[in-house]
């Protein structure tokens, strides 16, 4: 059944910003540093004192190259700083320093996995530098509100897309990766709750058939990439009933409340804003030069669309297992140690993401923390290759044991702890024929027709050997044992 | 540029001032004398002339990324009008932000 929201399709465009992992502010050296005791981490040019003057930071140039090469954009070599002024409490000097005109990177994309399994390339407009403001308090004191500063200056780049996102599904995939591409590129934490990763959103729907934009409405104040998704959902139902009342759509900035899932006009309704930007006199431009840019291609990591490429074409997995694998940088990088050990690239595959994640889960660490090289489970998938060990054995008896000894090989473990696989024909007989004369009553039924009962003839020889037989090999001479 | 009283108020809210009715001819006539003496700059020709934005050429040396704590929470606050122990404390003030 069609709807009359079928009719409609949303257009959305995103604004993230992204607080940079730097050690210094961008434009002085006070610590950058979530948290810490309030007004600290400032100085007298981050308090916006008369006479100062900014310098931008080494690094936070760098930083935003890095993103630009992530995203294929072309990085602009004349860059300059401009003043966006508005007044406000946490804004010390009355404005904000930015790129308005010269935005370190343009054009670019990002690509994102549709719903239905496709991929999709969201455009990007620009990539651009500037400052953080500082944080207001206003829920501490019944007369006035606190301000801390030591937000104020640190370096952020904000993503500007192109509105190609279509739903609130696709903003999700889109802020996903994002993210992981700033935490391979170890720019910025991505962390949403904390404020590292800020995302506005600007919404508007239009019919299917008309040829003009709707009016768009911003939406502010989502503190998780899923409440991303919730806003956009919520705002585009929202626009297409008031459409379908015969309404209008307001031009006005909205907030989320997650609680509630839904979104709220802003009281505030002043004339647009006007921030009268010019050019910021106190810093020359900065000129990027091809040598930079080629020094720092030098220094990028991995990206985790190549190595998911890499893991499809090059190594035969699936695009799940390549996803899986690729979600975090330390695990990938963890993989990419482990390929080098082994061939069986399926199994090291389905190791790191089961044994190894669980564990990892269990103990609420990171791969960082995880006892065991790379080298040492390779060495347990060879085990398992060449039939010394088999699969069960290895991953509830050998892998615990390696933790708790995580200097020893496999092989030291698994012959210590006596659970070599048992392939010796002799020995394997003396279990089968234990187990057969347990069931003489089950032999006959056998031998009349119900060969499905091998398999409690199996089991009966995994437990008299202590799950160490040799499946394959114990399955063939039970099976001549009983067609005899 | 004509200054009107509407531009005015416009101007106003945007720095965070107020005038009173009777302060607002006064302002009105200022401003109008400070831009017609401003814009006797444009009786100069500058067709073909580039926009001069900086006093110097060249690019900016960049700072290196160190991190050095210059004053204290002590000095920082001692500027503020209304402070408390760790905050600058302002008029309560609500929302609307860029």
């Amino acid at each position: 059944m069609s709807s009359v929201y079928d009719n409609y399709k949303a257009v959305i465009g995103l604004e993230v910003h992204a607080q940079m992992l730097t050690k210094s502010k961008a434009f002085s050296a006070d610590v950058n540093e979530y948290g810490g005791i309030p007004n600290t981490h400032i100085s007298e040019i981050s308090l916006g004192h008369p006479g100062t003057l900014p310098r931008i930071n080494k690094s936070q140039i760098e930083f935003a190259i890095k993103l630009g090469l992530a995203c294929n954009c072309k990085i602009t070599e004349e860059n300059r700083f401009s003043r966006k002024n508005y007044f406000y409490a946490d804004l010390p000097k009355g404005y904000q320093i930015t790129q308005f005109d010269t935005p370190i990177c343009t054009e670019g994309s990002v690509e994102i996995e549709t719903k239905s399994g496709g991929k999709k390339s969201i455009g990007l407009t620009r990539i651009h530098m500037e400052e953080d403001s500082g944080k207001s308090i206003h829920d501490q004191d019944p007369y006035s509100s606190l301000v801390d500063l030591n937000r104020a200056g640190v370096p952020l780049v904000e993503i500007v897309s192109e509105p190609e996102i279509e739903s609130g599904e696709e903003a999700y995939q889109y802020l996903m990766e994002i993210r992981k591409l700033v935490r391979y590129l170890e720019i910025c934490d991505g962390n949403m709750e904390e404020g590292s990763l800020r995302c506005d959103a600007n919404i508007s729907v239009m019919k299917k058939v008309a040829t003009e934009f709707g009016q768009k409405v911003e939406v502010k104040n989502m503190n998780s990439i899923r409440n991303v998704q919730r806003a956009i959902e919520h705002e585009i139902t929202r626009q297409i009933d008031v459409l379908e009342k015969g309404g209008i759509i307001d031009h006005e900035t909205r907030t989320f409340d997650a609680a509630s899932g839904i979104t709220f006009g802003m009281r505030s309704k002043e004339e647009a804003n006007d921030y009268r930007f010019f050019p910021e006199p106190d810093l020359l431009p900065y000129w990027v030069t091809q040598k930079e840019i080629d020094g720092i291609k030098t220094t990028m990591p991995p990206l985790p669309n190549e190595l998911k490429k890499k893991y499809v074409s090059e190594l035969g997995l699936s695009e799940y297992d390549a996803g899986n694998l690729t979600e975090s940088k330390p695990i990938a990088l963890y993989f990419e140690e482990l390929i080098k050990q082994t061939n069986n690239h399926k199994a090291a595959t389905n190791w790191l993401m089961g044994e190894v994640k669980s564990y990892l889960n269990t103990n609420g660490i990171g791969i960082e923390e995880f006892p065991l090289k790379p080298k040492t489970i390779a060495n347990l998938i060879q085990l398992i290759d060449e039939n010394k060990v088999s699969n069960s054995v290895a991953s509830q008896k050998i892998f615990p044991l390696l933790i708790e000894n995580p200097n020893k090989t496999a092989e030291e473990i698994a012959i210590e702890n006596n659970l070599m696989q048992e392939n010796d024909n002799d020995a394997l007989s003396g279990f089968i024929d234990q187990a057969l004369a347990k069931y003489p009553e089950k032999v006959e039924e056998y031998k009349s027709g119900k060969k499905g009962l091998v398999g409690l003839f199996m089991g009966e020889v995994m437990k008299l050997s202590k799950g160490k037989a040799d499946p394959k090999k114990a399955n063939q001479i039970l099976r001549e044992k009983l067609e005899a | 540029m004509k200054i009107d009283q509407k531009l005015i108020s416009q101007l106003a809210k945007l720095s965070k001032l107020e005038f009173t009715k009777e302060e607002l001819p006064k302002i009105e006539e200022d401003l109008t004398k400070m831009l017609a003496f401003v814009e006797k700059l444009n009786e100069v020709d500058t067709n073909n002339v580039e926009p001069l934005i900086y006093m110097t050429a060249g690019s900016q040396k960049p700072r290196e990324d160190v991190a050095e704590t210059r004053i204290t929470q002590k000095e920082a606050l001692k500027n503020g009008p209304q402070k408390d122990s760790d905050y600058f404390r302002v008029p309560k003030f609500l929302n609307k932000k860029d």
